[in-house]
């Protein structure tokens, strides 16, 4: 079976966030990047199928030179093959998208699997448009992935349940937390990874469909009121609750 | 104007709260831009007739085909766009739940569309939507607009509030015939399993979190004895999702659900980054923490200094006393 796998790269979860001077992007300085943590999820189911039932998993991701670090970190997971579509800008999703449905048409991948949501923008959407330009069926938030044969069952997270769901190879997941348990890679992995070749693609910019007009931060006020542990203090927070904030 | 559509999703005999949100959010846009607002409903939507005339909703257009009794993101998408393209939508809006994430990129991409998911805020200035959107799990906000002519939008749930009209509107109920057929379900619920009875956190209106301070599994009576009096559901930190205290679905944070309720409860949680992310937007935060210093007390709206198992069954009494 053919894998394809696509990651991309975000900042730490921990990274503090500070608007750029030009007010529609974020100030890089200080952050450290790392492979978004729901694409470790989808690298490794890859890579278990591959365990598996043979086949190769290819890993790729559109960005910037220094995205090739999170393809390395997958090739040393154990993806057979890396694909970089090089480009500077900051493309919207439906930018990333098309780009990565391109090449998967080439390819033609039996089975795609994404994050459930990269943790930068959190845009919520890469997985489902990648398969509504392949029309391929796609399940998203994915917790448990049988294969057998052409057929494939899913189970994915859905508000207060599961969903099961069915669907026929070729076809494209996103992986929700829960799926697996991500490997680390180990040292000789990470040394031969630095040796695999990869393959950079040119990036076909066809516009934007959405423009960033401003990004601040939130300034939400808080009433602040901090009490001590006493029967009164307590009372005080409960009637606050009740009569000022009306939330109970 | 073209239409605004929202797509309306059931819960057992009435409607989901995210559904009327977006009945209140178009008909705002509608006062703007002097377009029409109709209802999608996949089912019988003269069970929905009544609720939706309350919130204003003036056109239910529904779909009644036998094919479409189980959901499909393939199947429904398509039938979506038919809608769409029928009605001349300029507009679209879904709710930012796993049914909405999934459909509206498929119904956008279709549409030619250009989608913002999980948007916080619609305001129109000089005849311009610009659409709010948190990212970095609410770090920071960015505003936006749309460049192409058809919009396409999922609004978080409980950030939009559902207002009752102050003058109840007659709703028409128009059935859609959709063009479908079996090769069109390429994706297929087969089935769906719930967690009877248990409200889930990202829908509730109050939302109750453990920590890791609750030393336990077993100590969840004390925020279960506090739910049950106000309606609330329960959430955790991460810590106590790994400890394989609590199902992942419970998870609030960066790597679980991102919450807006009316009342967040945290409840001997430290407040690390990756929490505060899928929380920060609630209206209200109590946290209760025996650290002062706890990073929760720097978002929290109240703050209760103080050892839950002392603290939080004193606080349930006298919630307890108010709610009768
Ligand atoms: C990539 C990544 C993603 C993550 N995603 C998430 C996420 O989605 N959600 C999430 O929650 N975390 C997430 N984390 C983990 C996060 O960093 C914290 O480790 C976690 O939130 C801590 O959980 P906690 O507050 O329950 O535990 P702790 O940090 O251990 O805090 C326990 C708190 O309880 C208090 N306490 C102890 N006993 C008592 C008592 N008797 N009375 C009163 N107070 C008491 C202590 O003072 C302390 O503040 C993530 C981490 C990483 C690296
Ligand atoms: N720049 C990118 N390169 C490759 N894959 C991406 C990129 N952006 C998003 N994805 C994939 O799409 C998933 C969902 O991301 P998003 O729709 O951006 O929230 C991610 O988990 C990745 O698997």
């Amino acid at each position: 079976m053919k894998v394809l796998v696509c990651a991309s790269k975000v900042p730490d979860t921990t990274a503090k966030i500070a608007v750029g001077a030009d007010k529609k992007s974020i100030d890089s300085k200080g952050i450290k990047f790392i492979l978004n943590p729901y694409d470790e999820f989808a690298i490794e189911e890859g890579i278990r199928i591959k365990e598996k039932s043979g086949g190769d998993v290819t890993v790729i991701t559109v960005g910037d030179d220094s995205s090739q670090e999170i393809l390395r970190t997958a090739l040393a997971m154990g993806c057979d093959t890396a694909i970089h579509i090089k480009t500077n800008s900051s493309p919207d999703s439906y930018q990333v998208a098309e780009n990565l449905a391109a090449v998967a048409k080439n390819l033609k991948p039996d089975l795609i699997i994404m994050g459930r949501q990269s943790i930068d923008f959190d845009s919520l959407q890469v997985p489902s448009i990648t398969a509504e330009l392949l029309d391929i069926p796609s399940v998203s938030v994915v917790v448990n992935l049988t294969i057998d044969g052409n057929k494939v069952t899913a189970e994915r997270e859905v508000e207060g349940g599961k969903e099961v769901v069915s669907l026929n190879l070729p076809c494209l997941i996103s992986a929700q937390k829960g799926l697996n348990e991500p490997r680390y890679p180990k040292l000789p992995d990470i040394m031969k990874a630095k040796k695999k070749p990869i393959e950079e693609v040119a990036f076909i910019d066809s516009g934007k469909s959405v423009e960033v007009l401003e990004i601040h931060l939130p300034d939400k006020k808080r009433v602040g009121k901090i009490v001590g542990d006493s029967d009164a203090e307590i009372s005080e927070v409960v009637k606050m609750l009740h009569e000022d904030s009306k939330v109970i | 104007m073209g239409k605004i559509l929202v797509l309306l999703e059931s819960n057992k005999e009435t409607l989901k709260r995210s559904s009327l949100e977006l009945i209140t959010a178009a008909n705002n846009l509608a006062k703007v831009n002097a377009s029409k607002v109709a209802g999608i409903f996949f089912g019988n939507a003269e069970n929905i007739k009544s609720i939706v005339s309350q919130y204003g909703l003036e056109e239910v257009i529904s779909i009644s085909h036998p094919l479409l009794a189980n959901h499909s993101s393939t199947a429904y998408s398509k039938v979506i766009e038919q809608i769409a393209k029928a009605e001349g939508a300029d507009i679209v809006l879904f709710s930012a739940n796993a049914t909405g994430l999934e459909l509206a990129p498929r119904v956008a991409t279709k549409l030619g569309a250009g989608y913002i998911a999980d948007c916080t805020g619609l305001q129109y200035s000089n005849g311009e939507l610009i659409i709010t959107k948190p990212i970095y799990a609410g770090k920071a906000l960015t505003t936006n607009k749309i460049l192409k002519p058809i919009k396409v939008l999922s609004l978080r749930p409980n950030v939009f509030t559902a207002v009752k009209s102050d003058v109840a509107v007659s709703t028409s109920v128009k059935e859609f015939t959709p063009q479908i057929s079996d090769a069109d379900f390429g994706a297929k619920v087969l089935e769906t399993k719930l967690n009877e009875g248990k409200l889930d956190v990202s829908e509730a209106d109050i939302v109750i979190s453990g920590g890791r301070g609750l030393k336990g599994p077993e100590n969840y009576y004390l925020l279960d004895n506090l739910a049950a009096i106000l309606g609330g559901a329960i959430g955790s930190s991460r810590a106590n999702v790994d400890a394989g205290w609590r199902p992942h679905s419970e998870q609030v944070g960066q790597t679980g659900k991102t919450v807006s309720p009316s009342l967040y409860i945290a409840v001997a949680i430290s407040g690390a980054v990756q929490h505060l992310a899928g929380m920060s937007s609630s209206k209200v935060i109590v946290a209760i923490n025996k650290d002062k210093d706890a990073p929760i007390f720097k978002v929290a709206d109240y703050g209760i200094v103080g050892d839950i198992f002392e603290v939080l069954p004193k606080f349930t009494e006298k919630v307890k006393a108010i709610k009768g």
